[in-house]
């Protein structure tokens, strides 16, 4: 890993967690009819966390869009389907297994598991493969402590994510003609997996994560369009070949397996240049800018695909 | 005498006029309500986003009800063909604004996406052919126009169904997956297509026989 350079903030960039509480409790206030939200996230657990690397300069995005602006097609079709359609979905208990090629596999119960791992606050840049983006803080643990524990063995090259079937509390898994299969699946390549930035989000603005985020736990993978980002994971596997993942199988054309942020590689349908800002406010917020190769993080992941031609592996 | 239909005047509780310009704000009413909201930042989190696919699914509605008009007179008896232009014309409304809002506050101008929209994407390039083949439509959607053109307006008219086709295969590319919205409507477009085919092929055979 010596290879890699850590961007360090300087503390005064870290966006301090009051002032983060302090804007939620302004927003709840500011909103008219938020008081409903109040009440459910009140019961909301606290996260006890420590500020961790790769810190985005931008502005987080507000909690309330973080939240009520989601790809979640388990719950919908809807952005606002999730937040609306999750609260009956019970995120503990959960299991997650460590299984595959590895030494030590292991079921793990999914509060042993936090309370095992140190978490971190990660703000990182997320950019949608529809041509949108955010700004969330995090709260998890890299993926590559988790793998570290179970012991790829070296026949391992690839990482399989599984997500929950559980159509009685998923109405997006009920209805035959919107339905991805089920369940979700996705993939990474083995170095992919173990990179430093790669995340396994339990929360996000300190608090426990939301069932609409793909509670209790879920991917994050800040270089790669947002669909990489497998929510409510219950399996994770060590394989030898390339995993299926489900939107590369539902449109293999639009759809990559790799599906890193790049620019200059357009969507079948939009272009990918430039993307607009998740609650940049009204129609005149001025909320669109350029996409950054590797969503900006191309100085840590660049190397992971030296040689490769992306265009074609998009 | 503006009606196609021999409805007469006197039943009228308003002139004739008057009932168009009633329908015809009655049917801008979405885009200025969304419109308000959005300027007020009352559209969610992607505003510009939610108010484009508005206006487009309005123009499909629209472009749906003024095909309804035919079906539903052969099949109720229902007979509202006197507000089939004014329909025809809140479509081609909408889409224009889909189109303004798409190049304008969407891609903010940007000349170099927009060129690529019509020279790479089926979608898009499917999309603004739909619009071209309405712009002739709304131009002639007057009386003089009518007048002026004859039997032939009925024929230049029939491009409405090319637009209905695609439109329903754009309609069906906007989502990411097939759901119940986007099959109905193309569906439902795709359906009076075929009845007006349908139509076409009986009365020619009648013809023939």
């Amino acid at each position: 890993m010596a290879d890699r350079s850590y961007p360090r903030p300087s503390s005064g960039e870290i966006t301090p967690r009051s002032a983060w509480l302090s804007r939620r409790a302004l927003l709840a206030g500011a909103a008219a009819g938020a008081a409903t939200h109040l009440v459910s996230r009140a019961g909301a657990q606290t996260l006890s966390v420590r500020p961790g690397p790769f810190q985005a300069a931008e502005r987080p995005t507000p909690l309330q869009d973080v939240t009520h602006y989601n790809n979640f097609y388990e719950f919908g079709l809807d952005k606002g389907d999730p937040a609306a359609l999750s609260a009956r979905f019970a995120a503990r208990p959960w299991t997650l297994s460590v299984e595959g090629l590895v030494a030590r596999p292991r079921v793990w119960d999914i509060d042993q598991l936090i309370a095992a791992m140190p978490l971190e606050e990660r703000l990182y840049r997320m950019r949608c493969v529809e041509a949108w983006s955010m700004v969330i803080p995090w709260d998890g643990f890299p993926l590559a402590s988790l793998l570290a524990q179970a012991e790829p063995l070296g026949s391992a090259r690839y990482v399989a994510f599984e997500s929950v079937v559980r159509p009685a509390q998923m109405p997006g898994q009920r209805n035959g003609l919107d339905s991805l299969a089920w369940p979700y699946v996705e993939g990474l390549r083995l170095d992919e997996a173990m990179h430093p930035l790669t995340l396994l989000a339990v929360g996000l603005y300190g608090e426990i994560l939301p069932n609409q985020n793909g509670a209790p736990v879920r991917l994050v993978v800040p270089w790669k369009y947002g669909f990489k980002g497998i929510k409510s994971i219950t399996r994770i596997r060590l394989v030898e070949s390339r995993p299926p993942t489900t939107w590369n199988q539902m449109n293999a054309q639009e759809y990559g397996f790799f599906a890193n942020v790049n620019p200059e590689v357009d969507h079948p349908r939009w272009s990918q240049a430039s993307e607009r800002i998740i609650g940049a406010g009204g129609f005149f917020g001025g909320g669109r800018k350029k996409t950054l190769m590797f969503n900006g993080y191309g100085e840590q992941v660049a190397g992971l695909y030296g040689g490769m031609d992306l265009r074609r592996n998009y | 005498m503006p009606y196609l239909s021999g409805t007469p005047r006197n039943r009228l509780l308003v002139p004739w006029w008057g009932e168009r310009a009633a329908l015809a704000l009655l049917g801008l009413l979405p885009a200025i309500l969304y419109f308000w909201y959005g300027a007020h930042d009352a559209l969610g989190p992607d505003p510009v986003n939610v108010f484009e696919r508005w206006l487009g699914l309005w123009a499909v509605r629209f472009l749906l009800a003024g095909l309804l008009v035919t079906p539903l007179r052969a099949l109720t008896g229902l007979n509202l063909i006197r507000y089939r232009r004014m329909l025809g014309l809140l479509a081609f409304c909408y889409v224009c604004l889909h189109v303004g809002v798409y190049v304008g506050l969407d891609q903010q101008g940007n000349i170099g996406v927009l060129v690529q929209d019509l020279t790479r994407r089926p979608f898009l390039m499917i999309g603004f052919a739909a619009f071209m083949l309405m712009v002739p439509l709304a131009i002639t959607s007057t009386d003089g126009a009518m007048r002026r053109l004859g039997r032939r307006w009925g024929r230049l008219h029939r491009l409405v169904y090319g637009v209905a086709l695609l439109v329903a295969v754009h309609f069906l590319m906007a989502f990411k997956t097939y759901n119940v919205t986007s099959v109905t409507y193309a569906g439902l477009l795709m359906a009076m297509v075929v009845w007006r085919c349908q139509a076409a092929w009986r009365r020619w055979r009648r013809r023939a026989a």
